[in-house]
């Protein structure tokens, strides 16, 4: 039997698991989550035009996540709608006009499989775009890592010493939409944003230094991406839903094993301290 | 004048609301100057809207002669500490290492150097031990050095500090204000929004009297009088009454 696929889905996978482990450090510390769950909505809209006009759907998605991040900009900044409110109108929209031109246009089959990803049907194109986007995102993170640490950690600072805030947001949404459009055959529009958050979350709780974060959060997305391929494979399972399990599962050892962070030994050390 | 700083027509609005309103005031290089008012006066939005961190409705600020944002890299901005997140992924000799940035410029990775002479601003302010710590772990007035130990890693000329004295303690104060005078005395030029009236005539050499107008600008001797006194906070001062923090 030829295993070329799992060959292609693993590469991927572990692929889309880095990167999102990356870009979901900074979306977790600039509070951005909910960002991140509109932008991985929001390109549905994109790939069901992009099928429709039968161009590669990388193309739609990335257009649709550019726009839904100006409209949600757009709306809370000439509105008195917080920014909360607005995200959740934009993608709502967007994520229900996708829905809609989707089954006009494909099987119900297509649409589970972009709702929740099948990692097993990654085609060879597929896998070299994620590489590509893999290989932009990380060449950007590491040339720009000073201003992202610091417009992340301190906006003022950078702004009063002439970084462009503005810029850098938008650029890290676009970071954003091209992590979303790599990721959407591994783990499907619904549940992107666990691969963003979860990750990233339980590498915050293992340490205090952002570069040991991003590098943490980048073999915890790996990791989950794996163990969501292996039963895909194993139990015919799609794998978004699996590979967001596998992400928690991390997050909740974290939460309560982490040496500084967990609870378990915030808890002893303050009967320790009581009991002293 | 091109030497100093010089801000002219200065109003800033928020939502149609005049919170600064018609500032004008010019100081030389080498004063440390306090910025005093009664709480809601426009302090911090006045210093905000001096670097541009803020949009102003109208009004111009000339720093050698120049606009300020062709020298925002001679600027160093202490924030008010309730603004900044405690609990991010950094340590304290990485947060001093944050102000050898502005001059880095883009694509270039801090080095030795600018890892030991941040080093060295952390041991001006009495920090060295906690270089490894998490800034969340410290106290109040450990923060405020720390991020006194960055400001000084700018090299900056000029520096704003928001409530530096805010909620920290005696000996972190004193080390702070000591700093602000050796600066001073080197030629830098130091604007502190300053919470209350306490030690004002200790601190400053000039003062910006201000509630959404200036009411006075200039050495604190001719500032810190009862008339002006009496005008910014709306209520009598007697001579005793400016006896507090002589």
């Amino acid at each position: 039997m030829n295993y070329q696929f799992l060959q292609k889905a693993f590469i991927t996978s572990v692929m889309v698991g880095i990167i999102c482990g990356v870009i979901g450090c900074f979306i977790v510390l600039r509070g951005l989550a909910l960002m991140g769950d509109a932008i991985s909505h929001a390109v549905l809209p994109g790939v069901a035009i992009s099928y429709i006009l039968g161009i590669n759907y990388f193309y739609g998605a990335v257009v649709s996540g550019v726009l839904t991040a100006f409209g949600i900009g757009m709306i809370s900044q000439n509105s008195r709608v917080k920014s909360d409110s607005s995200i959740g109108i934009v993608f709502s929209a967007a994520f229900a006009l996708g829905i809609i031109l989707i089954t006009t246009a494909k099987s119900a089959t297509d649409l589970t499989q972009i709702l929740f990803g099948n990692i097993l049907s990654v085609r060879t194109t597929d896998m070299w775009m994620t590489i590509i986007i893999g290989a932009i995102v990380l060449l950007v993170i590491v040339l720009f890592y000073k201003e992202l640490l610091v417009s992340s950690f301190d906006e003022t600072m950078a702004a009063a010493y002439g970084l462009k805030i503005r810029l850098i947001h938008y650029s890290l949404m676009f970071l954003l939409t091209l992590v979303t459009v790599a990721s959407l055959q591994t783990v499907g529009v619904i549940l992107v944003v666990s691969m963003l958050i979860t990750p990233a979350s339980t590498a915050y709780l293992l340490t205090n230094r952002l570069s040991i974060m991003i590098m943490l959060a980048a073999f915890f997305g790996a990791i989950s991406a794996v163990i969501g391929l292996y039963f895909s494979f194993l139990k015919d399972w799609p794998s978004g839903p699996v590979i967001a399990l596998a992400t928690t599962g991390f997050f909740v050892l974290a939460f309560l094993f982490s040496p500084k962070q967990g609870i378990l030994f915030r808890k002893f050390r303050s009967r320790r301290k009581a009991a002293a | 004048m091109s030497d100093g700083i010089t801000v002219s027509n200065l109003a800033v609005s928020y939502y149609g609301n005049n919170v600064l309103n018609d500032i004008n005031f010019n100081f030389d290089t080498g004063k440390l100057i306090g910025i005093i008012g009664p709480n809601g006066a426009g302090k911090s939005t006045l210093i905000k809207a001096m670097l541009g961190l803020i949009p102003r409705e109208k009004g111009e600020i000339l720093v050698e002669g120049m606009p300020l944002n062709n020298i925002r890299k001679k600027i160093a901005y202490v924030p008010q500490r309730s603004n900044i997140d405690w609990d991010f992924p950094i340590i304290v000799k990485d947060t001093v290492l944050l102000g050898t940035y502005p001059k880095l410029g883009l694509f270039k990775r801090p080095g030795k150097e600018q890892k030991e002479f941040a080093m060295h601003c952390l041991e001006k302010v009495g920090m060295k031990d906690f270089a490894k710590n998490q800034i969340g772990e410290l106290s109040g007035g450990q923060q405020q050095r720390v991020f006194l130990a960055r400001a000084l890693a700018q090299k900056a000329e000029y520096f704003f500090l928001d409530e530096p004295f805010v909620g920290i303690d005696v000996t972190s104060e004193k080390i702070i204000i000591d700093i602000l005078k050796d600066l001073r005395d080197k030629g830098k030029t130091i604007f502190v929004v300053h919470h209350d009236l306490s030690k004002v005539k200790k601190y400053f050499d000039s003062l910006l009297l201000i509630n959404k107008e200036l009411i006075s600008a200039g050495s604190v001797d001719n500032v810190f009088q009862p008339q002006h006194m009496e005008r910014a906070y709306n209520m009598p001062f007697g001579t005793t009454g400016l006896g507090v923090g002589v």
